[in-house]
């Protein structure tokens, strides 16, 4: 893969879940009921920026779960490689909560799809939002976002890296090429 | 993107000649995030929807059929179920012809259990579809030696190092082959004790001893197995008593291994014969999680079996 462009830096990035954590807030009409469900392996890293920031503006913590969707692909009998079963842990009730999905690139929509079936196994939300960091396009089934980022035009051949302090060191977001096969 | 990809895994389970360290490991790891699974109200996820599964069983084991059964469901599976004493079997049908009569079906995994080592490695062949062994005669039983594997790390943290003493009738014991293959290659020194009767002439990777008070000392853990009582029609042993004073694992003889060393056995168990009673209720007693673990780690193995391009 070869380096295009640096869409977002570390400030940016920040401000952008500022945003989000302001509008997640405001659409909630405060904390009442709030969750955060982070998707592994960035989702959880943003989710926990964003429970923090809304403790900020809010002065209440509010609870907060992770989510593996592995179980949940549509495509477990096509891959090649088998996929790491990871853990997946909502340590309170979700029944009459309003979750916020939390990812950190909005793609095709499979990975939100499997989520929503995987939270829904667990309990009864009264509301499902979907937060993400970036929205690149090109989805694949009828999703969207209600707390975006940034949107991003790409195409099909490029990738979009979202990285963060706790996984990769920074917080970023990079577009990439895709080597041609 | 930046993360290890994971090992990549054989599409059986015969016995542990196939697999590696890490994709052992990895197993384990993935039998971890499978009791989450089955903390939720609702146990149940859609990894192995549109799989059929078959636990075709020729010889009678009602807890580790079950127990495959409700994992195989658990994970979205269609299964069914051949029990050999139920059907055409007892008619004079082989092995082969039933396991091909299946096949027709559009069977895309079998789980065997079979009286005679080395049909699960046939019926590999035969049909060229993912096998898992629940058990061949006194060879391997794969998924009860990581379930014990499970268990003990559960309880142990890593095996490295780890002294495990498997007691009993050794000879005659899938389970001792399963767990002496496996627990070494996850880091543990095993050691196998009996009666020389009961003892194979040689194990690889396991210290041989007759001497319980040698097996026991120092050691993590202890597994008793089940002493099959027809073994004394057979010569083998002298009498219950004999076997019981030499080798019953008791409160004072697990004073022997390490102070808080938990005691695993297989099931079923002979309370006050291969361990007594009363330590089998104790808290150092695991064998009902070892019962509980084995779902996980049977989702674990499904998974990695069958997961991927068919």
């Amino acid at each position: 893969m070869t380096f295009k462009s640096r869409i977002l830096n570390a400030d940016e990035v920040r401000r952008a879940l500022t945003r989000i954590a302001h509008e997640v807030i405001e659409r909630n009409k405060g904390t009442q009921r709030l969750c955060f469900v982070g998707i592994h392996t960035r989702g959880i890293s943003l989710a926990k920026r964003l429970v923090e920031l809304v403790e900020r503006f809010e002065g209440q913590r509010v609870p907060m779960g992770i989510l593996d969707i592995t179980l949940y692909r549509d495509d477990l009998t096509e891959i090649g490689l088998q996929p790491r079963v990871r853990e997946t842990r909502i340590p309170f009730d979700l029944n009459g909560k309003a979750v916020v999905l939390v990812d950190d690139v909005l793609y095709t929509g499979r990975t939100a799809r499997a989520a929503l079936d995987a939270l829904i196994d667990q309990g009864r939300p009264n509301r499902i939002y979907l937060a993400v960091l970036v929205d690149r396009g090109h989805r694949e089934l009828p999703i969207r976002a209600d707390f975006v980022g940034k949107n991003l035009p790409t195409s099909r051949s490029e990738v979009v890296k979202v990285k963060t302090v706790e996984d990769d060191g920074e917080d970023a977001v990079e577009l990439w090429e895709m080597e041609e096969k | 993107m930046s993360e290890p990809s994971p090992p990549s895994f054989p599409k059986h389970l015969l016995d542990f000649k196939d697999w590696n360290r890490a994709q052992l490991e990895s197993l384990l790891e993935t039998a971890q995030m499978m009791q989450e699974v089955l903390a939720r109200p609702v146990k149940k996820v859609p990894a192995l929807s549109g799989f059929t599964v078959a636990t075709v069983f020729f010889e009678p084991s009602t807890r580790t059929r079950i127990s495959f059964e409700l994992a195989a469901r658990r994970m979205s599976a269609d299964v069914v179920s051949f029990v050999s004493s139920a059907s055409s079997t007892v008619k004079g049908e082989t092995h082969r012809d039933t396991l091909r009569t299946l096949d027709q079906m559009g069977i895309d995994a079998y789980i065997l259990r079979t009286d005679a080592a080395g049909v699960p490695h046939q019926a590999h062949r035969w049909l060229r579809k993912p096998v898992i062994n629940a058990g061949d005669g006194w060879r391997a039983h794969p998924t009860q030696a990581l379930l014990d594997a499970f268990t003990l790390r559960e309880r142990l943290g890593s095996l490295e190092g780890k002294k495990i003493a498997i007691v009993g009738d050794i000879l005659h014991s899938r389970v001792a082959r399963s767990n002496a293959e496996l627990l070494p290659m996850l880091g543990a020194c095993v050691v196998a004790c009996g009666p020389s009767t009961l003892l194979p002439g040689h194990l690889p990777g396991v210290r041989l001893t007759t001497n319980l008070r040698e097996a026991l000392e120092e050691a993590d853990a202890v597994m008793a197995l089940r002493l099959q009582k027809e073994r004394m029609d057979r010569g083998l042993l002298p009498s219950l008593p004999e076997y019981i004073a030499g080798y019953q694992i008791t409160e004072a003889r697990l004073a022997w291994a390490k102070p808080e060393a938990p005691l695993l056995h297989p099931g079923p168990m002979n309370r006050d014969v291969e361990i007594e009673g009363t330590l089998a209720d104790s808290p150092r007693s695991l064998v009902e999680r070892q019962v509980a673990n084995g779902q996980a780690v049977r989702m674990a193995v499904l998974y990695h079996v069958l997961v991927g391009k068919r």
